[in-house]
């Protein structure tokens, strides 16, 4: 009995060890894959003396529960709009002190008061695009201007879909003529037949390394976020023959943001880390590096004008003016992984 | 029985990393807030998706394992009858590449087998072009065998060198040839490292989900895959938990299979067959 007492307590010593482990002065960032120039991070280090933890996750929905989670580490992080809807509502976000963040004022008012967080009390515009097709010009040569063509057996075997329920389902109801934010089950029940009988057309549902395999020349077709479409399409970097279309039936205008989680314990190096990001060069190097669109204005005013004709970069307010946004389904969530589950197996 | 002083940290390591992890997943699976369901269990159950999921992880793991061997156990074979030297210099080759993380190994399968790949190539070269090679079913295959062949090799090499010779000596003696002698003799004397061969790849093909992400292009989920999505994705920790003790349970079947099949060829020498 006694051993087993023992036992317990160093259990429960051991536990509260992991748990005691000090932050002092780090800063714990939770990004995606491919989503900020790195250099940055040190440059941030260099100024501030807060030591940077970076960690990188590939979906939104894996950042939500790694968020909800109620001793999250993490101090900053960048969700997409319907996230933030989700995380506002289940009140996980720290309420930002705009005075720690001077640079806000750099932001375009276009990409400020967005319905998923009016006033931007909890978060700042990071990237935007639209969600679109990229295809290659060499093996596609009539016009992209449809969701249709990802349904085409001419295309089979070379067409490659996000590994992504709300985009996948997304652009499959708006194929449909439906929303994309539809709580109607029979609209997703009817996305869920489009797509099983897409699925042998389908050579891979995959995430980033849909990117590798469209520079490889591999596909035909695949769906792109369009920062990920600007890189790839990159003389130099990507591959010439590959261009990017958003349908006319319309697609998703996302924005990802910065938010500071409520259980973060660091929230002012958290706001100087926002305010970092915000600040004009700091921007520019970043939207630059990484392709995506930056809702920076005065960021935009040093950058060379080419990335302001680039369509793919920045896109015309007709292409804009079809996109949906995205927002949190709430409870009906779950009817989309279900559909999903029968989709993806 | 009495334990040692230094078997407390192995039993608290335990108790800290194995038995604590499986008895919240047996929490999440049957309570919800405090309160016992059934509901998970049932939706487990429910829909046929999630069945045919584990019916393919079964019959890879069968497949990934049944090749391993035949693979495996000539390879095996052949290093036990070479020079020590040569062997050992050999097994290296085997060993080396585990120095390196599986998953950087199956990236590398990616590059190779992509349409663009070299594989590709080289059959186009012969007139077989367009064939697809990754992101199938037989690619998700190759990633399995190519992985956890070492983990055949070993254990029958191991058996096979500590053979005693007599037995074969003896069997020739009277007047067996080389076939008779293999299947009579040696064979059934190396069961038991066959068996630990087949044990030691078939719970982690059966468990495995990223060689399937990697090289199957998300077509071809395995149940660990589902249940990676389930939790990390969709957040739903109830059928999660269901999911994963539903293939805790088969690896606890296998593993008490294999156990008895050791006890026979152990306890009985070479008169399995």
């Amino acid at each position: 009995m006694k051993k087993i007492a023992l036992l317990i307590a160093v259990i429960i010593a051991a536990v509260m060890l992991i748990g005691c482990s000090g932050k002092n002065n780090t800063l714990y960032i939770l990004n995606w894959g491919d989503y900020i120039d790195e250099e940055l991070l040190e440059r941030f280090e260099r100024e501030t003396g807060i030591d940077v933890n970076y960690t990188t996750m590939a979906s939104n929905e894996e950042m939500l529960i790694k968020l909800q989670a109620k001793d999250t580490i993490y101090d900053i992080c960048f969700p997409s709009d319907y996230i933030v809807e989700k995380l506002i509502a289940e009140d996980l976000l720290h309420e930002l002190n705009k005075e720690n963040i001077p640079n806000l004022k750099n932001i375009d008012e276009r990409f400020l008061n967005l319905p998923f967080d009016p006033g931007n009390k909890y978060s700042v515009p990071y990237m935007w695009g639209t969600v679109g097709i990229m295809y290659n010009k060499t093996m596609v040569s009539e016009p992209v201007t449809s969701w249709d063509i990802l349904w085409d057996e001419e295309y089979a075997g070379k067409i490659f879909m996000y590994d992504s329920i709300r985009d996948t389902i997304g652009l499959t109801l708006i194929r449909l003529g439906y929303s994309i934010n539809t709580r109607d089950e029979s609209h997703v029940l009817e996305a869920q037949q489009a797509l099983i009988e897409q699925r042998p057309l389908v050579q891979a549902y995959l995430g980033d390394a849909i990117k590798d395999r469209m520079i490889a020349g591999e596909g035909a077709l695949s769906v792109v976020y369009s920062g990920d479409a600007v890189w790839c399409t990159d003389e130099e970097e990507g591959n010439p023959d590959l261009a990017y279309a958003v349908p006319e039936e319309g697609s998703n205008i996302w924005f990802d943001n910065i938010i500071i989680p409520k259980a973060s314990d660091n929230t002012e190096a958290a706001e100087m880390f926002i305010n970092f990001l915000c600040d004009a060069e700091v921007a520019k190097q970043n939207t630059e590096y990484i392709g995506y669109s930056t809702p920076n204005a005065a960021a935009l005013k040093l950058m060379d004008p080419e990335w302001l004709e680039n369509e793919v970069y920045n896109p015309p307010a007709e292409v804009i003016e079809r996109c949906e946004i995205f927002h949190d389904l709430g409870d009906f969530t779950a009817v989309y992984s279900k559909a999903w589950d029968k989709i993806i197996y | 029985m009495k334990r040692t002083l230094f078997s407390y940290p192995y039993i608290l390591w335990m108790a800290l990393f194995i038995l604590a992890p499986m008895l919240f997943i047996v929490y999440h699976a049957f309570f919800e807030n405090g309160r016992w369901t059934m509901e998970y269990i049932k939706a487990a159950f429910e829909d046929a998706v999630y069945f045919k999921v584990l019916l393919r992880s079964i019959m890879l793991a069968f497949e990934g394992t049944l090749l391993c061997l035949l693979l495996g156990y000539p390879t095996a074979y052949m290093l036990s009858t070479m020079k020590k030297s040569t062997a050992a210099l050999l097994s290296v080759f085997f060993i080396l590449p585990m120095w390196m993380n599986f998953l950087l190994r199956t990236y590398a399968w990616q590059v190779l087998l992509g349409s663009s790949g070299i594989i590709s190539r080289i059959l186009s070269f012969f007139g077989f072009s367009d064939v697809l090679l990754l992101h199938t079913e037989g690619a998700v295959l190759l990633g399995t065998v190519y992985n956890f062949l070492p983990f055949m090799i070993l254990p029958i090499y191991t058996v096979l060198i500590k053979l005693d010779k007599s037995h074969i000596e003896a069997a020739n003696d009277l007047g067996a040839d080389g076939i008779t002698t293999f299947f009579k003799v040696v064979f059934p004397l190396s069961m038991p490292g066959v068996i630990s061969g087949i044990t030691m790849v078939f719970i982690p093909a059966i468990t495995t989900f990223a060689i399937s992400r990697l090289l199957g292009g998300g077509k071809y989920r395995l149940y660990g895959d589902l249940i990676e999505q389930k939790i990390v994705s969709d957040g739903d920790l109830g059928l999660g938990s269901v999911l994963s003790l539903i293939l805790l349970v088969l690896v606890l079947i296998s593993i008490v299979i294999m156990q008895k099949a050791e006890k026979t060829a152990g306890s009985e020498g070479g008169t399995l067959w």
